[in-house]
């Protein structure tokens, strides 16, 4: 019997009980687009904290404090006071440490901001002028912060563009203006240019002061959230990270390397944590998605053995008529996958639809892999075939006498 | 001698259940030939219709055999049976069994389907035959649209589409009012007249007379076999 035949009688049949039908592929629907949209999601946020990492620059090292383990006491991680000034002047100045080119000791912390009559609660980062040349920043206007601002404590302020957004009307240029960050006057003298990127940190809801002006005036600390290194070169990361790393062992007198106070980081690492972070959650939302999609292919096989148990009669006379085992197999096979494929296809609109949706609603890019669209349309014939398996054999295989008796 | 079209030699049928066996036929010897016209009588129970089962290759023989065209039934794959209810038997059931919502042309198609035969040749015969059995004008009705006597001869188109060898009917007037069951005989008749073998079970004397020859069931076992 002829394929097209098969798939032109399994539509006429499934158009008999169109509610069932309906509801049948609505389980599939809702399965294979949300596979597609948790799949996009996870992609386009992978993909979005890829790139934020690497637009910081690729031959960037981070000292940051991690939890000291003193006599099996582990400290609290994030709370670690463990880095000072010294720690990062002597990098710079060790005879040791020959690989690095620029360090650059930061202070971050949080405060409330307000410009006029409006407020915002942002990072403030304690820099110094080296900042922009280790973290690969430059200004849209006005100038960064100098030397001679560390030295005089001055009250300064450099902003980043989504805080220029928040705090003033578009069309005005905040450079020479005043803001008061926790109740002091600063003065912003310029605006950086955009690093873009949304996701985990928003590299342009920044202000920068001087490292002294944060710590001294502001913050009222004398250590550091991290220092940020740049190496000679790519190639020289391992070398840097080892020799800054046992500088700053021999300075915190640590012998042993499991108990350093500190952690070195390259942009390589951040981004294979990143990656690993983003991963573990699209996998969780794929599993999620996948379930539903399980769900839609039992809904499928109940049908179709609903839908055997009701053709029993038919079934026995296509047989008495000389339909071979094969052909009955494939008319219920070929009704299955009609459901799931159908299901499949909806899904695959509504599911990028629904991420185009997300996008907009979230300024990032909208990109569908085609991979998972492919993925989508394969996944949903093979749960037709899969789920519409056994009810189609046990059609097969119903005896012709039995089922024409079959009331 | 020509072999007859069907040899029947010492063929039982048992059927097991739990803790019991049934046993509807025993011992059944019976030869068929071609272009004739047998009624098989017997009252319910008697094992008519579970030898007509086997007749038409539904179902297979406990023990004994059944050669149909010379070919040992009992020894055929499932694939093999099919090709034979296919093309070699025309059923006629009691209760039309015709697919709802299916035009009788396309009802008459349905074996010519799974034989394979081309649409253009499909759709010419099946225009014959439904014109044979006086449906000509009724062609696109769907079964529910037409009465228990067009149903029936729809089926009757159904079971010629492939020149069978035998045309078996169980009861084909048993749901039919008397006038359109003289109709449907009379096309029986006509049929036989033309060259095909027919084999029908009844419980009516009077439309058991249609035939040449009936065939007595009783328990299972051959009573009685006399030529008309």
């Amino acid at each position: 019997m002829k394929l097209s035949k098969l798939i032109s009688s399994g539509f006429r049949n499934l158009a008999v009980n169109k509610m069932r039908t309906f509801l049948a592929i609505l389980g599939i629907v809702i399965g294979i687009g949300s596979v597609i949209a948790l799949i996009s999601l996870g992609e386009s946020s992978k993909r979005a904290v890829q790139s934020q990492i690497q637009s910081i620059g690729s031959n960037l090292l981070t000292v940051s404090p991690s939890s000291s383990q003193q006599e099996g006491v582990r400290g609290a991680a994030g709370g670690a006071t463990t880095l000072s000034n010294a720690d990062a002047a002597s990098i710079m100045q060790s005879a040791t440490v020959t690989t690095i080119k620029n360090v650059s000791p930061e202070y971050t912390g949080r405060a409330q901001v307000i410009a006029g009559r409006n407020n915002t609660n942002t990072q403030i980062v304690g820099v110094t002028p080296v900042y922009t040349e280790v973290r690969k920043i430059s200004l849209s206007s006005g100038s960064f912060i100098t030397a001679q601002h560390l030295t005089s404590l001055a009250k300064v302020a450099v902003l980043g563009p989504t805080v220029v957004e928040d705090l003033f009307d578009t069309g005005v240029d905040p450079v020479g203006q005043s803001l008061r960050i926790s109740g002091k006057t600063f003065q912003i003298i310029g605006v950086t240019v955009s690093k873009g990127g949304t996701g985990f940190q928003n590299q342009d809801d920044r202000i920068f002061i001087p490292l002294s002006t944060a710590q001294k005036q502001l913050f009222g600390v004398d250590y550091l959230s991290n220092i940020a290194l740049e190496a000679n070169s790519e190639s020289v990361m391992t070398l840097a990270q080892n020799q800054v790393g046992y500088l700053l062992l021999s300075r915190h007198k640590i012998s042993d390397v499991a108990n350093a106070d500190f952690r070195i980081m390259s942009q390589e690492d951040i981004l294979a944590t990143a990656s690993q972070i983003t991963g573990t959650f699209t996998n969780m939302l794929s599993g999620i998605a996948a379930i539903s999609l399980l769900v839609g292919g039992i809904g499928i096989m109940n049908i179709m053995l609903m839908s055997v148990t009701e053709r029993t009669r038919e079934i026995g006379l296509r047989k008495a008529l000389g339909a071979k085992k094969k052909v009955i197999i494939s008319q219920f096979l070929i009704e299955s996958i009609i459901l799931t494929f159908t299901g499949g296809i909806i899904g695959v609109f509504l599911g990028i639809g629904g991420f185009y949706l997300y996008t907009r609603l979230n300024n990032t890019t909208f990109a569908v892999s085609p991979y998972s669209v492919l993925l989508a349309f394969a996944v949903s014939a093979g749960i037709g075939v899969l789920f519409g398996w056994y009810p189609a054999q046990k059609a097969a295989n119903l005896q012709p006498i039995e089922a024409l008796r079959y009331e | 001698m020509v072999e007859p079209l069907i040899r029947i030699s010492h063929l039982s049928k048992i059927y097991h259940t739990a803790d019991l066996q049934t046993t509807v036929l025993s011992d059944i010897s019976l030869t068929i030939n071609q272009g004739e016209f047998v009624a098989i009588m017997g009252p319910s129970g008697s094992g008519k219709s579970t030898l007509m089962h086997i007749l038409g290759a539904l179902d297979l023989p406990t023990s004994g055999t059944y050669l149909l065209a010379g070919r040992d039934v009992g020894r055929l794959s499932d694939d093999q049976l099919a090709d034979i209810r296919n093309r070699q038997i025309g059923f006629i059931f009691q209760a039309y069994n015709l697919l709802p919502r299916t035009s009788a042309l396309d009802n008459v198609r349905i074996p010519m389907d799974y034989a394979g035969i081309p649409d253009s040749d499909q759709i010419t015969k099946a225009k014959q035959l439904l014109e044979l059995v006086g449906l000509a004008d009724r062609l696109n009705y769907p079964p529910h649209k037409l009465s228990g006597g067009q149903q029936q001869r729809v089926a009757i188109a159904r079971s010629l589409s492939l020149d069978p060898a035998i045309l078996l009917a169980d009861e084909p007037t048993g749901n039919i009012a008397s006038a359109q069951a003289e109709e449907i005989m009379a096309i029986f008749k006509r049929l036989n007249h033309i060259g095909h073998t027919i084999i029908m079970i009844t419980h009516e004397q009077d439309l058991a007379e249609h035939a040449q020859r009936i065939i007595h069931l009783f328990d299972g076992r051959i009573i009685k076999d006399e030529i008309i």
